[in-house]
């Protein structure tokens, strides 16, 4: 929300500096995003009056002005534009001035002839014609500019003289004198050879000695859309130059104020609870509040008198009453549409409104001032003067005044006539009922509508306006009145038409006040504050809560009061939230802490970095075609995912039910950084169908992820093996998967603890990584986070260090390739007849000296007893017994040669 | 005989203080003291001595081989201090060498600050409660007061699974508060923190998922300044004694009276620059004393029971510990990022 200081000061008086304006608002609650100072950028602009001109000695299209500036001499300036006259008023950027974009004017000399500054443009300005309706240039083609496309075949002569026919009826005429008139436009007279003519023009760049087109049936001056002739063929012809100023103004004046430029104009952050202050008058009356200043407000006085009888020229009818809790409207006749007067376009375009004409900018005005959305519909359109606010017909089209044609449903409040909807109720006008230049009796609408009802109609319509903006927050259905008489008397004001007496004005609702009992010690209990019951009275009045005794009713557009929290809010909004003190809590005290969830989270954590894995945070969405990518199968179960609607993008559009993808593409992204390595890990969720109503389960997995020079299989599972130590899980062992389609079926394994299935983890499949566009060798472990939890293993007991010395013995087996590490060592623990503390594998050989689909394997194996030193008779015969196992049980030998 | 001795002693000494090495030596102690060595050729030829001669001689040899003996001592000390500072010279390194890496793994920045406030409240006796992210909207927007109509519940802001609105991706923490309500007993004290999403397109500043904390206390006799008093400390632990706070009128809908809360820019001390964007402040999070109608709704009598709660982004917080620019690259998990933290 825009608001012009100006326009503020016009209910209150505010004397603060912007910064202080800004922060007592914010502190007050009307956040304060930003305040644009509108002269800002404009520094050493005055009006000023060219005495004289003369045309440059070196330049065929300069002119050399002297120029009345306020200072005690002229000064000189030199410009290129060609639609000044002597006794003009224009804007001066004198010497060492700014203007807006950052434009610093400087003296210099433009072909040897000092210029002390630059005369402005509106565009200059940061302007434009709608701000300046009369501003608007029109040239006439001169032929002393005319410069032929092909210098060999000129259409015009370079030697045309008064009175040579140019084509038809033109001629070329030579200007003799001209004389500016009041009203913009000018007096000249002109040679044509055999006559002299007199004709007024539009023109603004002729001056005596020109060359001109003269159309001698029309009497005008041609311009260039006259000759049909190119603008490279007459440069200079073009509908831009100084802006001449018609202002109450005098040479010298600085120019801010003549362009209210001297403004300042505050952007608010309006919380959608108080459309109130959507509104100058809502604003000035937070400003009074916080201020401390009296607020000014004025009731529309409507003198009337319009011809006709209002209940004769249109009826309204309201079928949807529940949408409609009030219907206002009034009509004006024989308007007069024209641009609105300086102050109002002034202060529409400093508060983001484009000025279109008087009965459009009094609706915009009213709109900024009272909060209230109006609509103006041309009363030639309301066929049978009839007025019906209804639901829209399914399919139902209308031409919106976007010029957008937009189809309408049920769920659509239309403005309609007999025949056709002519507007969308509080949204946008129809294109079939607008106001025209030629429109002359008026129908200005000010009606209160449900919010929900506008708010998803013009979200389906993806059309939020401003007045829609409004409707959908809740709007003070007592503000349609005084809204539409304000509208009326802006009418007679301007002078625009005359207002028929009388308002049609249809209540669908009863006015309820909210009337609440003021109980301070309450509200001092809730604030933790004492202010006195005197003050909580005096900070409601000022916000116009009517107080009686104990009793506060509360404002019509104060819908958000509805409890003691809410009158505490605005007691603490004008006590000042920094005046409340700062305590600690009282009460009972808790314990606070982690959970043992939370605990091993952070453990987890703790032990992959030590690992020297990187946390990642990846999204919870990912794009159903990922589920292809680690290749599950098409009727995979777990492809089943909570799907969104609504998504952003087929990326994000279901959640994951597995963490795998999400660390694939962050490994993969890393790759295709060129990253040498990346270890990765992160705890985070899957979500899966067949939750508590209709909820997802949200399982956390522990998922490790890791490619680089040093990374293989056996690397992964140290670090498997590492988090599952750190918790102390028992009985931990490993199996072969070969049919999980994500992983390569020879590097893979599950990992159990006990009966508990952890996870599993191993290399990418290299298909996988090809859906990736990788060859990375991707090495990933995916942890069932409950899973882990279940494993944890209890708080350690200490075992007494050993006291008797160990006997260490290496022994290497030759078996077949199919054996595994895991089972060799099983057998071996069963073989040993309770010495055995350790077994270690060292070596893996195949080769020379071994068959073809043998290996040999190596364990150190250390033998104690806990209650003597063993021999080394002892610690063989177990090694013997192992060693009977192994070739019992696997077919494993000693190694021979050892 | 007495000249001999003499001259094995003087030619001995001379020997033995030039000696060059330990090996060196031990050839001169075998040489002069060995079984076959020259004093003791010298000692054996005593029995041709008279018996007057013999004690002094004797006493003389003995001497001598005191003599030998203290020089092949002195001497020895000084080699093997000698070899040892020689090895000492030979086995230094270039301490300028990198050391042999041991790489240890980096928390992610937003964990970081996370952990950070998890502690802080955990030291006031708060707990940390996990909940869902596919959350039914009764929660996050029903029992928290947004009815039906508030704009965050649109299609376009929020991400919905069933036409009906029933069940939809959190879009604040704030839900926990209810269910924190409706599970635990009073008096409570919670932070929630975790993920939430809404419908914004990713650019540097905005993310379909990001993460909030949510905190919240309810206990009779709770008031605002309890909430400035506990945020103001809070916010000292995190910035740093004397850190300057400020609290402005807001609006939540399940919050009143409702507030922001900033704190003072730490480079420019509140005089306006780049970092707080002109305004001097910059704002931390958005807090309140809990709406009635949400006590009401979750079974506790506002007129017994009052309470606070906050809701904060953690991103935005990381980012500005950490001076990162862009959000994207919370969520890029680039090692060269990660790595910095």
């Amino acid at each position: 929300m825009l608001l012009s200081r100006k326009w503020l000061e016009e209910f209150v008086h505010v004397d603060a500096s912007d910064k202080d304006f800004d922060e007592a608002m914010t502190l007050s609650g009307s956040k304060v995003e930003t305040t644009a100072d509108l002269g800002a950028e404009i520094s050493n602009v005055v009006v000023g009056k060219i005495l004289s001109m003369e045309r440059h000695p070196d330049s065929d299209h300069m002119w050399v002005c002297q120029i009345d500036a306020g200072q005690d001499a002229p000064v000189q300036i030199v410009t290129g534009a060609w639609n000044i006259h002597t006794g003009d008023m224009i804007p001066v950027a004198l010497h060492k001035s700014t203007l807006p974009g950052g434009i610093k004017i400087e003296k210099g000399k433009l072909r040897g002839v000092l210029s002390n500054g630059m005369l402005c443009s509106l565009k200059e300005l940061n302007l434009d014609e709608r701000d300046f309706p009369y501003a608007v240039i029109t040239a006439a083609a001169l032929l002393n500019d005319y410069h032929p496309l092909d210098k060999n075949k000129p259409s015009i002569p370079a030697d045309i003289k008064a009175g040579d026919k140019v084509f038809g009826p033109v001629v070329c005429a030579r200007i003799l004198e001209v004389a500016p008139l009041e009203n913009g436009t000018f007096h000249t007279c002109a040679d044509i050879g055999a006559d002299t003519v007199s004709p007024d023009t539009i023109c603004s760049n002729l001056h005596e000695g020109d060359l001109a087109a003269y159309n001698t049936q029309t009497g005008s001056y041609c311009t260039l859309a006259d000759l049909r002739a190119e603008q490279a063929e007459f440069p200079h012809c073009i509908n831009d130059g100084i802006f001449i100023l018609h202002e109450d103004c005098k040479p010298g004046d600085d120019i801010k104020p003549v362009i209210n430029a001297d403004d300042h104009v505050v952007e608010f952050e309006i919380t959608p609870n108080r459309p109130d202050c959507l509104s100058v008058i809502g604003l000035a009356r937070e400003a009074a509040a916080t201020f401390d200043q009296p607020l000014h407000l004025h009731t529309p006085v409507v003198k009337g008198g319009g011809p006709g009888v209002l209940t004769e020229l249109l009826d309204v009818e309201t079928p949807d009453a529940d949408l409609v809790p009030r219907y206002t409207a009034r009509m004006v006749r024989n308007v007069k549409i024209a641009p609105s007067p300086k102050w109002m376009r002034e202060r529409l375009r400093s508060m983001g409104v484009r000025p279109i004409n008087n009965i459009v900018d009094i609706t915009n005005y009213v709109m900024l001032e009272y909060g209230q959305p109006m609509h103006a519909f041309d009363y030639r359109y309301v066929k049978g003067g009839k007025i019906i606010v209804r639901r829209a017909e399914e399919g139902e089209t209308l031409t919106t005044l976007d010029g957008n044609v937009r189809t309408l449903t049920h769920d659509h409040l239309v403005i309609a006539d007999d025949t056709r909807a002519v507007g969308l109720a509080g949204i946008m006008g129809g294109e079939n009922s607008e106001i025209v230049a030629d429109t002359t009796d008026v129908v200005f609408e000010s009606a209160n509508f449900d919010g929900t009802c506008i708010r998803k109609g013009a979200l389906s319509l993806g059309m939020r306006t401003e007045a829609s903006a409004k409707f959908e927050k809740g709007l003070d259905p007592l503000n349609t009145l005084p809204a539409v008489d304000r509208a009326c008397e802006l009418v007679e004001l301007l002078g625009a038409g005359e207002v028929v007496d009388g308002t049609i004005d249809i209540l669908n609702f009863v006015p309820q006040p909210t009337v609440l009992t003021l109980e301070p010690e309450k509200i001092n209990a809730l604030l933790g504050t004492d202010v006195s019951a005197e003050e909580m009275v005096r900070i409601l009045k000022k916000l116009d809560f009517q107080v009686e005794n104990n009793k506060i009713t509360v404002p019509s557009w104060r819908g958000d009061v509805k409890e003691m929290a809410d009158l505490a809010e605005e007691v603490a909004r004008f006590h000042g939230y920094n005046n409340i003190p700062t305590t600690l809590m009282r009460g009972q005290t808790t314990l606070g802490g982690y959970s043992e969830a939370q605990q091993l989270e952070r453990t987890l954590g703790a032990v992959c970095r030590t690992c020297g894995y990187d946390e990642i945070i990846t999204y919870s969405f990912i794009s159903p075609t990922y589920y292809d990518k680690i290749r599950w199968p098409e009727d995979a179960p777990r492809r089943q995912s909570f799907k969104i609607l609504n998504p952003l993008g087929e990326d994000t559009s279901i959640m994951r039910t597995t963490t795998l993808p999400s660390m694939l593409e962050i490994l993969t992204r890393n790759y295709n950084y060129r990253n040498k390595s990346a270890q990765l890990y992160e705890l985070g969720r899957v979500y899966l169908p067949g939750g508590a109503d209709g909820l997802a389960i949200e399982s956390k997995y522990l998922t490790l992820g890791a490619y680089g020079p040093d990374m293989d299989f056996f690397t992964m599972k140290g670090t498997v093996e590492a988090i599952l130590q750190e918790i102390r899980a028992a009985d931990v062992h490993f199996q072969a998967i070969q049919d999980n389609p994500s992983y390569h079926p020879g590097r893979c394994a599950a990992v159990w603890a006990g009966d508990q299935l952890i996870g599993v983890f191993g290399q990418i499949h290299p298909l996988v990584e090809r859906n990736y566009d990788v060859d990375g060798a991707f090495y990933c472990a995916e942890l069932s986070f409950d899973a882990l939890m279940a494993c944890r293993g209890a708080t350690p007991e200490y075992t007494p260090l050993p006291k008797f010395p160990s006997v260490s013995r290496d022994i290497a087996v030759v078996c077949d390739e199919a054996v595994t590490v895991g089972t060799l060592e099983e057998c071996i623990r069963k073989g040993a007849k309770g010495l055995l503390k350790e077994c270690t594998l060292f070596d893996i050989y195949r080769g020379k000296g071994i068959d073809d689909g043998k290996k040999s394997v190596a364990f150190n194996l250390v033998l104690r007893a806990d209650d003597r030193s063993l021999t080394a008779e002892e610690a063989d015969a177990d090694v013997q017994n192992i060693l009977q196992a192994l070739e019992q049980s696997l077919g494993a030998v000693l190694r021979s040669g050892n | 005989m007495k000249e001999q001795l003499a001259k094995i002693r003087s030619e001995a000494l001379a020997a033995m203080e030039t000696a060059q090495s330990a090996a060196e030596l031990e050839t001169l102690r075998v040489q002069y003291l060995g079984k076959k060595g020259e004093l003791t050729a010298v000692l054996k030829q005593m029995g041709r001595l008279s018996p007057e001669e013999r004690p002094a001689m004797g006493q003389l040899a003995n001497e001598v081989r005191a003599a030998l003996e203290a020089a092949l001592e002195t001497t020895g000390k000084k080699l093997e201090a000698a070899a040892l500072e020689a090895r000492m010279k030979a086995e230094a390194v270039d301490v300028t060498i990198p050391g042999k890496p041991h790489k240890i793994g980096h928390k992610h920045p937003m964990y970081i600050a996370l952990d950070e406030i998890k502690d802080i409240f955990i030291g006031m006796g708060f707990t940390v409660l996990d909940g869902p992210e596919v959350e039914l909207a009764t929660y996050n927007f029903d029992k928290l007061n947004a009815e039906e109509g508030h704009p965050s519940r649109d299609w376009s802001d929020t991400f919905y699974f069933d036409q009906d609105s029933r069940v939809m991706l959190r879009s604040q923490t704030s839900p926990m508060q209810v269910r924190a309500m409706e599970t635990m007993e009073l008096p409570i004290r919670i932070i929630a923190p975790g993920r939430v999403y809404r419908k914004d397109e990713v650019d540097a500043t905005h993310s379909p998922m990001f993460h909030q904390v949510e905190g919240m206390v309810i206990d009779k006799g709770i008031t605002m300044a309890d909430l400035k008093g506990t945020l103001n400390t809070v916010m000292e632990q995190l910035y740093g004694k004397g850190t300057v706070t400020r609290f402005r009128p807001h609006h939540f809908p399940f919050t009143e009276p409702s507030c922001e809360m900033d704190v003072q820019c730490h480079k420019c001390g509140g005089k306006g620059c780049p970092t707080c964007k002109g305004e001097g402040w910059i704002e931390v999070l958005g807090a309140g004393m809990i709406h009635p109608n949400v006590l009401r709704m979750a079974g506790i009598d506002p007129n017994v029971y009052s309470g606070w709660a906050f809701g904060m982004g953690l991103e935005r917080m990381a980012m500005r510990s950490f001076k990162i620019a862009d959000l994207r690259l919370i969520f890029e998990n680039d090692v060269r990022f990660l790595e910095q933290f």
